[in-house]
């Protein structure tokens, strides 16, 4: 598969969130703000990138049978690794991210691109797509976080700089000041409200496009 | 002989995977070995940068990290109702040529979500110097406010002592006391004025004890 179709499946007709709806989970939980989105995002799509090149490496050693436990125990072991090494030596980031870094563990998505593809593929084309699908989930992460921070909060990217560094200041935003906002979609059923409606945009938005693209373009950017 | 043969037979399945499961676990002593003393140093500064925050600049000139007193919490009139005795307490003491200039040391209470821990420190005198919240699980934008980093909020026990505000006003507004709460979070800045509270009963309790 070449880059660019990489690029569209991960970001857009194959994203984890919005089109595989896997990951919920940590999708819903941390997505209160941009940042909080952005971080998991980020530190999922190190796992992700790291467990697909491994998986792909020993595809042809794993026997079906045991592929499951096998992955499992790689992926979990990697999560660990990268907890220890970023409280170590990235003290300040784990203080920010060291909440999420734990549930990466339970994240299907991870197994989920493992089995599906990494586990058939050679070591490039699972690289480049552990890391466009967790680039699409970050992407996912942020924009519900952006939405729910929004109507919640009044703010984009809160406290980015916490997470990126200083000069990452500008991107924070107070869109109305001292908005108390709709409290709820801060709150867990907020995180259900903000995904659902995305969710339906992103259908409305697909149903568009292919209505307005003649037929048989699809054949022809599969071959291409 | 051939992988593909190979690959089906049962013992080549156990081995394989026990395999795997042995090269992970060296991984991970290989990663804990590396890492021990980064993250154990890690520690040690996030607890004296959080052990000067609620010290006044100057007011020590020892160790604090190992100048420690364990002292049993026992019954404490706010620390009872919140869950019984609670565990020993470790005291770190501030010195200044050899006399115990202030105690810092951690009080919990239970808030929104589980446990707020807030590390505070108190002079000679049993007056508040500062307290912080070390650990918290609140409602992000709402209970989070507790936070030096989100809000100056916490700042206000600066200075306070058990009869300054009397005993009855420490409490927040909505419950008669002098401390602002929240707009949609009422339970969280409840739990940390019961916290500090507490804390600084438990340090009148066992002062002989601590700044010996």
């Amino acid at each position: 598969m070449s880059i660019r179709r990489h690029v569209k499946e991960g970001l857009w007709h194959n994203n984890v969130v919005f089109s595989q709806l896997l990951a919920l989970c940590p999708t819903l939980a941390v997505t209160t703000s941009g940042t909080n989105g952005l971080g998991m995002g980020l530190a999922t799509t190190a796992v992700l990138l790291v467990s697909n090149i491994l998986v792909s490496l020993i595809r042809n050693f794993v026997s079906r049978e045991v592929r499951i436990p096998v992955f499992v125990v790689v992926i979990a072991t990697l999560v660990t690794l990268v907890d220890l090494s970023l409280n170590a030596w990235l003290h300040d980031l784990y203080k920010v991210l060291g909440l999420f870094i734990a549930l990466i563990v339970v994240n299907c998505a991870i197994l989920g691109r493992a089995e599906a593809f990494a586990s058939k593929a050679p070591v490039r084309e699972a690289a480049l797509d552990g890391l466009f699908m967790g680039l699409g989930f970050t992407l996912a992460l942020t924009v519900i976080g952006l939405v729910r921070e929004l109507l919640g909060s009044g703010t984009l990217f809160a406290q980015a700089s916490l997470l990126l560094g200083p000069s990452f200041a500008f991107l924070e935003t107070t869109v109305v000041k001292d908005f108390n906002g709709a409290l709820m979609m801060i709150l867990p059923p907020g995180g259900f409200l903000a995904l659902g409606v995305l969710l339906a945009a992103k259908r409305v938005l697909d149903a568009r496009l292919a209505a307005r693209r003649p037929a048989g373009a699809d054949l022809a950017a599969e071959a291409a | 002989m051939d992988l593909a043969l190979l690959r089906d037979k049962l013992a080549y399945q156990g081995l394989s995977l026990g395999a795997v499961a042995m090269l992970c676990a060296a991984a991970l002593v290989v990663g804990n070995r590396l890492t021990r003393e980064g993250i154990a140093k890690a520690e040690a500064a996030d607890l004296a940068a959080s052990l000067a925050q609620v010290l006044p600049a100057g007011s020590s000139d020892n160790d604090l990290l190992n100048d420690t007193v364990k002292v049993g919490a026992g019954k404490t009139a706010s620390g009872a109702d919140a869950g019984g005795t609670a565990p020993a307490v470790t005291v770190y003491r501030a010195r200044k040529e050899g006399k115990v200039t202030g105690a810092v040391f951690r009080m919990a209470a239970r808030g929104y979500a589980g446990d707020i821990v807030v590390l505070m420190g108190v002079d000679t005198q049993g007056r508040l110097l500062g307290a912080r919240v070390v650990k918290h699980a609140e409602t992000p934008g709402l209970g989070d406010k507790i936070e030096p980093a989100k809000s100056k909020w916490i700042l206000d026990f600066d200075g306070k002592s058990l009869n300054d505000p009397p005993a009855e006003k420490w409490a927040v507004k909505k419950d008669g006391g002098v401390f602002d709460q929240f707009a949609g979070a009422t339970i969280t800045p409840r739990a940390v004025v019961k916290a500090v509270k507490s804390g600084l009963e438990f340090f009148a309790a066992h002062r002989e004890e601590i700044l010996q």
